[in-house]
């Protein structure tokens, strides 16, 4: 039974802050939902509300950071890049301030439908000069993203997981770095965020398909170790399915891709996120099977990679975390 | 306080340069000059408190864009002198004005005339819309709007340390059609921050001409107060109502200054471009040539020579 963890960030956030006087928590009225309600509450000095005005906060921020200060903007990820992108540029990414984009709702994992989904927010913050990228996928990294984030010498951005998260490590973040989650022999599986739970529940229906599962974790996204990637891939004899919860177009479907031809690696690749399509709103299990995100959509995948059908089914996969639509655990409904 | 008389001097001095660039250079940022040199003058002249300047009179070529390898980066800032607690620092918002403000940093002193030979050059950090590392520049402003806000972002942090220094910012008035003023104005505001300070230049010009036929702004004044800043406004070629301005109170919220200018101030010829003033690109050697005599005139000095 995986352990879950109610808002680890709630209290990872406050623990990292109240000892680091140059960190300021910036919120855009969604204090609550991105869980600094507790923060304001218990440090209102080191808290600023900027409001529902989200250009102004960027550069903002710049101001903040040229007078010596790291701002800690939280909103949900999607309203940090699609309309202050040129302030995002501009007075944050040209000037490498050391502003942490902590960027709540990950892809589908909001029932708020287009407006509230960043879906292609990692393929837009890879092609921006200067910025580093992480993304939480379980407690212990929402808990460590603090530290690791602000350990970079630039401005970040962070995909951080809100709510009840399930805990699947116990190292945190080391930026730069990836995880090994097993060994095989016959398939890479790339993932970050929450795609990695989902690779894990399949984990064990397709070791008794007979199949020897190499799998990756990615938290950092940029910087990224090439190297590290092609050295799994010499080990694996059919090829490499990534899985995302972010479009394909320039994600770390891409990133592999771009590895790989770089390098002349003449492997199959199997790219699984959203393609080429917005979604819509509804929860994220559902979201996940219809997209093809979830652990199925990775068999089927691997299926399509060696040329074979395994008959793994539903009920094959470990059970899948279902949580209640109004949990006590979620902030409030988006 | 030092003598009116020198600071209207300084603007002389600010026009006669961008003027001789333009006629030289057959086109360029001709009318900004006309309508900013008087703030700008006042600003550097008067009423900003700079240290000495830390970087070298002839600006340094560009050296690369920020980086992790680029460690010697720095911006222009140090033409303003240093960015330490008790000086004042200075955002030039609408970076278009960039010609202007490296002839008013010859004129008081801060930048050798040859710096404005290098504008726009390949190569050069005297950019033509003024970058980061451009001399007299902190900050890229040249997407418009967003002067304001870093400056009301710097403001926030140099109270909260304690700083004695304030923040300025030289806007313009096409600038207040970006939403982006009204949030930073409202952020200002909220946080009270009176460390905050802009002075605009109210020309009533824009890219494609008269503000009024592009996008109506009505009574920027009283939207500024409503947003929550003081605001006053005045003559902006009038240096004693920039004094008296400084005056109003504004506990608890910043100042801003409408500078009510005239596009072709002090080079009446120019009316004949109106309303497309925005870069003055002559239409032929005629033009060119009257332009110059009668400027020059204007200005007291004699007409540029020129060989193209």
């Amino acid at each position: 039974m995986i352990e879950m963890v109610s808002r680890p960030y709630a209290t990872a956030f406050e623990n990292f802050a109240i000892t680091r006087p140059e960190v300021l928590c910036l919120s855009a009225d969604l204090t609550s939902s991105c869980e600094i309600d507790g923060f304001r509450d218990r440090h209102p000095e080191q808290f600023l509300s900027l409001g529902m005005a989200e250009q102004n906060m960027m550069s903002f921020a710049g101001g903040l950071a040229l007078a010596g200060y790291r701002p800690f903007i939280h909103t949900f990820g999607v309203f940090m890049y699609r309309r202050p992108y040129d302030q995002l540029i501009a007075s944050i990414a040209y000037p490498r301030r050391k502003v942490r984009l902590m960027g709540f709702l990950p892809g589908v994992t909001t029932p708020g439908g287009m407006t509230h989904q960043s879906i292609e927010d990692i393929s837009v913050m890879r092609s921006i000069p200067n910025m580093t990228i992480l993304e939480t996928g379980d407690a212990t990294e929402v808990e460590s993203i603090c530290e690791a984030a602000d350990s970079i010498d630039g401005p970040v951005w962070c995909r951080v997981l809100r709510g009840s998260v399930p805990r699947l490590f116990d190292t945190p973040i080391k930026v730069g770095e990836m995880r090994v989650l097993s060994e095989g022999t016959d398939i890479l599986i790339v993932t970050s965020g929450i795609s990695t739970e989902e690779a894990l529940r399949a984990r064990s229906a397709l070791s008794n398909a007979g199949l020897s599962i190499r799998h990756l974790h990615l938290h950092t996204i940029k910087p990224f170790n090439a190297q590290a990637l092609l050295d799994h891939l010499a080990s694996v004899r059919y090829g490499v399915v990534t899985l995302e919860n972010h479009v394909i177009t320039g994600g770390i479907g891409s990133l592999v891709a771009e590895t790989m031809a770089e390098a002349g690696v003449a492997k199959r690749l199997v790219r699984l996120g959203l393609k080429d399509t917005f979604a819509h709103g509804g929860s994220r299990s559902y979201l996940m099977r219809y997209y093809g995100l979830d652990a199925l959509a990775l068999v089927h995948g691997i299926e399509d990679l060696v040329g074979q059908r395994f008959n793994i089914s539903e009920q094959d996969l470990d059970e899948a975390r279902v949580e209640a639509v109004h949990s006590l655990l979620k902030a409030e409904g988006l | 306080m030092k003598q009116s008389q020198s600071t209207a001097e300084v603007a002389l001095g600010i026009r006669r340069r961008v003027f001789e660039h333009v006629i030289r250079n057959n086109g360029g940022y001709l009318s900004q000059a006309c309508s900013a040199a008087e703030q700008l003058a006042w600003l550097y002249h008067e009423e900003l408190k700079l240290g000495a300047p830390t970087l070298p009179m002839i600006p340094l070529p560009f050296s690369g864009v920020p980086s992790a390898d680029h460690l010697e980066y720095r911006t222009g800032a140090g033409y303003n002198g240093p960015a330490t607690p008790e000086y004042d620092r200075l955002f030039i918002a609408p970076a278009h004005y960039a010609l202007v403000a490296y002839a008013t940093l010859i004129e008081v002193g801060r930048m050798a005339p040859a710096g404005l030979e290098m504008f726009n050059q390949d190569g050069s950090s005297v950019e033509m819309i003024g970058a980061e590392h451009s001399p007299g520049m902190e900050v890229h402003n040249g997407t418009l709007g967003v002067g304001l806000s870093t400056a009301a972002g710097l403001a926030f942090g140099r109270k909260r340390k304690g700083e004695t220094g304030r923040n300025w910012v030289f806007m313009s008035d096409g600038e207040v059609q970006e939403g982006q003023t009204w949030e930073a104005v409202q952020a200002a505001a909220h946080h009270k921050l009176d460390n905050l300070y802009a002075i605009m230049d109210v020309n009533d010009q824009q890219c494609d001409g008269a503000m009024s036929s592009v996008m109506e702004v009505r009574d920027i004044k009283q939207k500024f107060i409503s947003f929550g800043a003081a605001c006053v406004e005045i003559d902006g070629h009038d240096l004693a109502a920039m004094r008296q301005a400084m005056q109003e109170p504004h506990e608890e919220r910043p100042l801003i200054i409408l500078a009510r200018t005239n596009p072709y101030h002090a080079m009446p010829i120019l009316k004949e471009r109106f309303p497309r003033l925005h870069y003055v690109r002559f239409k032929s050697e005629e033009e060119r040539a009257r332009m110059n005599i009668s400027i020059a005139q204007d200005l007291g000095i004699d007409p540029v020579t020129y060989s193209h």
